[in-house]
């Protein structure tokens, strides 16, 4: 032994601070995990209270009427019929799903497996600049430019099949409508997916794709057949986010899509969702406490079960499907 | 070089002062070899010496990645395979990996996947071709009647028979094989081995080994490597035995590695 060293004592009082340490952090680290499920559960207890006591004045059957779906709380003749604003929000959620899954699907091949590093460090960067546009600015674009664009892609349709009519006998689509606020929706929820699904496919080990190409197949056999069932789980997981995004997106539709409470599955109307009946009345003057006021809450209740439905669904389709290599 | 004359054997691919290049790094060095028709040929040589790049440009792997090129010739039977399509070199020379690397299907799936690549429709011929390629890699017998399991289910060493009978169920004329049981156990590289010695007569091998004993154990012919050139090519008793080179005597006995 040397003097260097450390006596038995001063080894065991060394591990006794060092365990008194760990102790410490441990503790720490615990409550940062747990303030997430404080502000969750807050936010759920919030918004329970208020639905029991919007409950204790408007019967159930009422919320869940189908047969005559009407949404007016703000009027002297009340309804409350929620599938009115889940119509429309399922509507643009659907238009917004068929444009941005195929695109952030094929975006996300293109980038993995054929881009060449030099496209790809190009064009990563610019879907990130699309991720990082503020909702608001997609809203104006859908209202101010897709809109018009829509306009006239519809009368062109029109014209092209039935020509020579008096121009007001041609359908118009309204000036605010669920589909060019579906469609921007689309465009912003592409970066997410994009992103989302490019790593996991980068993450398919290049063994797998050389296996592919070893028995004669092409770029794209590889891509479709090997590389995508090996990448399901997180494409998966990247459509559910996507969903997700779009359910609760509030600018785009309140902006562009309308705000009165129509019942409808026709994307070609406007009418106000969950989210933009909630932005409507919060930036009104109602009374704190009031009915109107529980509606707000019980809307937003809504919106967490749907959301929370698709989580779940997502969860247990990427496990199910899950590879494990 | 001076050409093995064997009777019974035709040469299957030459191989002709051909080099490899990584961007400017020449990686293969005017190697000259014969890979004779329903033999296994083994290329040993110390890690880094070139043996898995020089066999991954039979079926032209290196392709896949910018900034290869290859030079000379590599023929099969007459044709030129560097200046064919890669896919159809691959087409006609199959290959097993160093890691089993079966595909995220069913264990039918992954033999059929190359049938289909090749445009087979008729599930007859499909059932037919899957079921002896299994045979022939044997491991029908632990596999038939779970068919549809994922081929994840398998154990490491059924995987790796698994992408044997995958590269023989579309009768590939060469039959690549890169380290394929490093990543194995001793009871399943036995199992590896001796399926190998069986594949002898049926079709030509090709097999990058790290491990001289399996060499001698399941090659009739040797090739010793060493930084990217080719030392020497034998048969495989002559290599080990009876080496003309210093380096390959030095080599397989241990003296480096």
């Amino acid at each position: 032994m040397t003097n260097t060293s450390l006596s038995l004592i001063q080894i065991r009082k060394l591990i006794q601070r060092q365990n008194l340490f760990d102790q410490l952090v441990l503790v720490a680290l615990l409550m940062a995990a747990f303030s997430s499920i404080v502000v969750t559960g807050g936010i759920l207890w919030i918004l329970i209270s208020e639905s029991v006591s919007f409950f204790s004045q408007v019967p159930i059957t009422d919320f869940l009427n189908l047969n005559d779906p009407k949404w007016t709380p703000l009027f002297d003749d009340k309804n409350f019929a929620i599938i009115t604003l889940i119509s429309s929000t399922l509507v643009t959620t659907g238009v917004s799903v068929a444009i941005g899954i195929p695109m952030g699907t094929i975006i996300a091949i293109y980038l993995s497996e054929f881009a060449s590093s030099q496209v790809r460090e190009l064009v990563k960067p610019i879907l990130e600049l699309l991720a990082g546009v503020p909702s608001v600015v997609f809203g104006y674009f859908a209202l101010q430019t897709v809109t018009p664009f829509m306009q006239q892609v519809i009368l062109g349709v029109q014209i092209f099949f039935a020509p020579g009519r008096d121009e007001f006998d041609y359908y118009q689509l309204p000036g605010f409508n669920m589909l060019s606020a579906g469609i921007v929706m689309g465009i912003s929820i592409i970066p997410l997916i994009s992103s989302i699904s490019e790593d996991a496919m980068r993450a398919v080990p290049k063994q797998m794709r050389e296996g592919s190409f070893a028995v004669g197949a092409t770029r794209l056999q590889t891509s479709f057949n090997v590389v995508l069932p090996a990448a399901i789980s997180g494409i998966i997981a990247s459509y559910i986010l996507g969903i997700s995004r779009s359910l609760g997106q509030t600018m785009i539709v309140a902006v562009a899509a309308g705000t009165q409470p129509v019942y409808t599955w026709n994307p070609l109307e406007g009418a106000s969702t969950i989210s933009t009946f909630i932005v409507e009345v919060a930036k009104g003057d109602i009374e704190h406490g009031s009915l109107e006021y529980n509606t707000i809450f019980v809307a937003g209740l809504a919106l967490v079960v749907m959301t929370l439905a698709m989580n779940l669904l997502g969860h247990y389709l990427s496990k199910r499907v899950r590879e494990v290599y | 070089m001076e050409v093995i004359q064997d009777q019974d054997t035709q040469v299957k691919a030459q191989v002709r002062n051909f080099s490899f290049f990584y961007g400017k790094n020449k990686a293969i060095k005017d190697v000259n070899l014969q890979v004779l028709d329903c033999k296994v040929t083994s290329m040993i040589g110390p890690s880094g010496c070139g043996k898995t790049t020089l066999l991954r440009c039979f079926n032209r792997m290196h392709d896949l990645y910018p900034g290869t090129h290859y030079e000379g010739e590599i023929l099969l039977e007459s044709q030129n395979l560097l200046a064919l399509d890669p896919i159809e070199v691959r087409m006609r020379i199959g290959m097993v990996f160093q890691k089993p690397n079966p595909f995220p299907k069913s264990i039918f799936e992954n033999i059929a996947y190359g049938l289909r690549i090749r445009g087979i429709k008729d599930k007859n011929v499909i059932n037919e071709r899957v079921e002896r390629a299994l045979r022939d890699a044997a491991i029908w017998d632990e596999v038939k009647d779970r068919l549809k399991d994922m081929a994840f289910n398998l154990s490491g060493g059924q995987q790796q028979r698994l992408c044997i009978a995958r590269a023989l169920a579309t009768d590939p004329e060469i039959l690549l094989f890169d380290e394929p049981t490093s990543a194995l156990d001793p009871i399943a590289t036995a199992s590896i081995e001796e399926l190998v010695i069986n594949l002898k007569g049926k079709v030509t091998i090709l097999i990058v080994t790290h491990n001289m004993q399996q060499a001698v154990r399941i090659s009739d012919y040797t090739a010793f490597m060493y930084i990217g050139e080719l030392v020497e090519f034998n048969r495989t008793d002559v290599i080990f035995n009876n080496a003309a080179q210093q380096r390959t005597r030095e080599y397989v006995s241990g003296q480096f590695g």
